[in-house]
């Protein structure tokens, strides 16, 4: 895992994977989507349970995310590794995404199903503040005008943020909230249904490898920009000297 | 020890005389504070509902703009390098500015939410609790508000750029500061809030002096 901190083994070892996660995850993704429609309507939800498949695999990744920004961060704190920065900084778009629409599935299925667009729940509330981490770290990493000062100073604050991580994902068994408690991952086996969770288990495979074919090809073009910068900056250089 | 008494004093000394002191901060709360029944109406029962949450709200941004310079202006006149070579660790002068905002900025702040709370429709015999969650939560929002500070020392974008990463830090001592005065107003035990703020509190120290300590390491190299 070390080695591939440096840049040129990370481009040798990835170029080849980039192609193939992008083509399994659309696929994967198409599978999904098509067995999603295709799952029986819910006896309570009626249809509105299919935006579950959307849902679920955005919430989890959106907390997966921002553990893989984290631990980038941890990463470039103690070691230094620009590929850290690098991936945490590739990190933050897609995680973000993950998480609003998280937040805005939730939204379209509660206003049928509770009756309201928002509560102010604990689960809720978290997963806000998450996507609020995810911003306040990109505006942070982008503040500084040293490119160095700003990834140490926003891993300190990407590090900090994951203190979130365990209160969203327990929220819903500390306070008592509108949101569900887990179903998926819980004590005592799965509660889902078998004809739902399948085709969810293939969603979320499906967005896990569509954020990993992200996040390689962020971070490759993330090295390429860097080395462009790197040219650029001994061609100034050398036109001076 | 010599060396940690005499940063806490020149700070509190700083914060206490400098541009107006704890008054500019508890202008900015008081104003604040009338702006909410102008708009939403003066009735003081209704006022009452929202009263914790109108004065946790006060407090957080007092708190949070007079955090906004903790460290720009030492940064650049270059007193921090000069703390740097000092005896004291990062750590130590992290905290010791953070306690230093808090004894001269954040306890008139919770002492100035009483007349706040009062104009706001609670009763006499919540103040005491309001004293007290002032008092812990702006603790919380000193050492935050110290580790967003030593974060964007040097930042293009100073004020705004510390809010959004604060106000998120924020939001467990306000819930539950609120919500101890809230389970008080209904009758039940403040205590299980009380306590967990205290906890938030101790968690932001410990944390918000390790992190912010790492980012005053980080402007410097």
């Amino acid at each position: 895992m070390f080695g591939l901190a440096n840049p040129d083994r990370f481009m040798r070892v990835t170029r080849p994977l980039v192609g193939p996660l992008w083509v399994i995850a659309a696929v994967l993704l198409a599978v999904g989507s098509v067995w999603a429609f295709r799952v029986p309507e819910d006896a309570l939800q009626g249809d509105t349970v299919r935006i579950l498949f959307i849902h679920v695999p955005a919430a989890s990744l959106g907390l997966a995310v921002y553990a893989s920004l984290g631990i980038s961060c941890l990463f470039y704190l103690i070691f230094r590794h620009s590929l850290a920065d690098a991936a945490a900084r590739a990190a933050v778009l897609p995680g973000a995404a993950f998480t609003g629409l998280a937040l805005i599935t939730g939204a379209l299925w509660g206003q049928p199903m509770w009756g309201t667009w928002w509560v102010w729940d604990a689960r809720l509330t978290s997963m806000l503040v998450l996507f609020l981490l995810y911003i306040a770290y990109a505006v942070l990493r982008g503040a500084f005008d040293d490119e160095g000062r700003g990834a140490r100073a926003a891993s300190v604050l990407g590090l900090v943020g994951l203190i979130n991580l365990p209160i969203v994902k327990f929220s819903v068994d500390w306070w008592n909230t509108l949101h569900q408690p887990a179903s998926l991952l819980r004590a005592g086996g799965t509660s889902l249904d078998p004809a739902y969770l399948w085709p969810l288990l293939v969603m979320m495979t499906a967005w896990l490898l569509l954020f990993l074919a992200v996040w390689l090809t962020a971070i490759r073009t993330e090295v390429v920009r860097r080395r462009v910068l790197a040219i650029r900056a001994r061609r100034a250089r050398e036109a001076q000297g | 020890m010599s060396a940690a008494l005499l940063l806490l004093r020149r700070e509190m000394a700083l914060s206490w005389n400098g541009g107006g002191g704890p008054l500019l901060a508890c202008g900015f709360l008081l104003s604040l504070a009338v702006i909410v029944p102008l708009g939403a109406g003066p009735r003081l029962d209704q006022l009452a509902s929202l009263a914790p949450g109108l004065v946790w709200l006060a407090l957080s941004l007092a708190s949070l703009l007079t955090l906004e310079r903790l460290f720009e202006r030492d940064f650049e006149d270059g007193t921090l390098d000069l703390l740097a070579l000092g005896p004291l660790p990062d750590e130590g002068v992290v905290v010791l500015k953070a306690l230093a905002h808090w004894l001269t900025i954040g306890l008139p702040l919770a002492a100035m939410t009483l007349p706040v709370g009062i104009s706001l429709g609670l009763t006499p015999a919540q103040l005491p609790l309001l004293a007290l969650t002032a008092a812990v939560g702006a603790l919380a929002f000193s050492v935050t508000g110290a580790l967003g500070a030593a974060l964007a020392i040097g930042a293009r974008k100073g004020g705004l750029l510390i809010a959004v990463i604060v106000l998120p830090l924020f939001l467990p001592p306000v819930i539950f500061g609120a919500g101890a005065l809230v389970a008080q107003a209904d009758g039940r035990s403040p205590g299980p809030a009380l306590a967990l703020l205290c906890a938030c509190a101790l968690v932001a120290v410990v944390i918000g002096v390790l992190a912010g300590a790492a980012g005053l390491r980080g402007s410097r190299t």
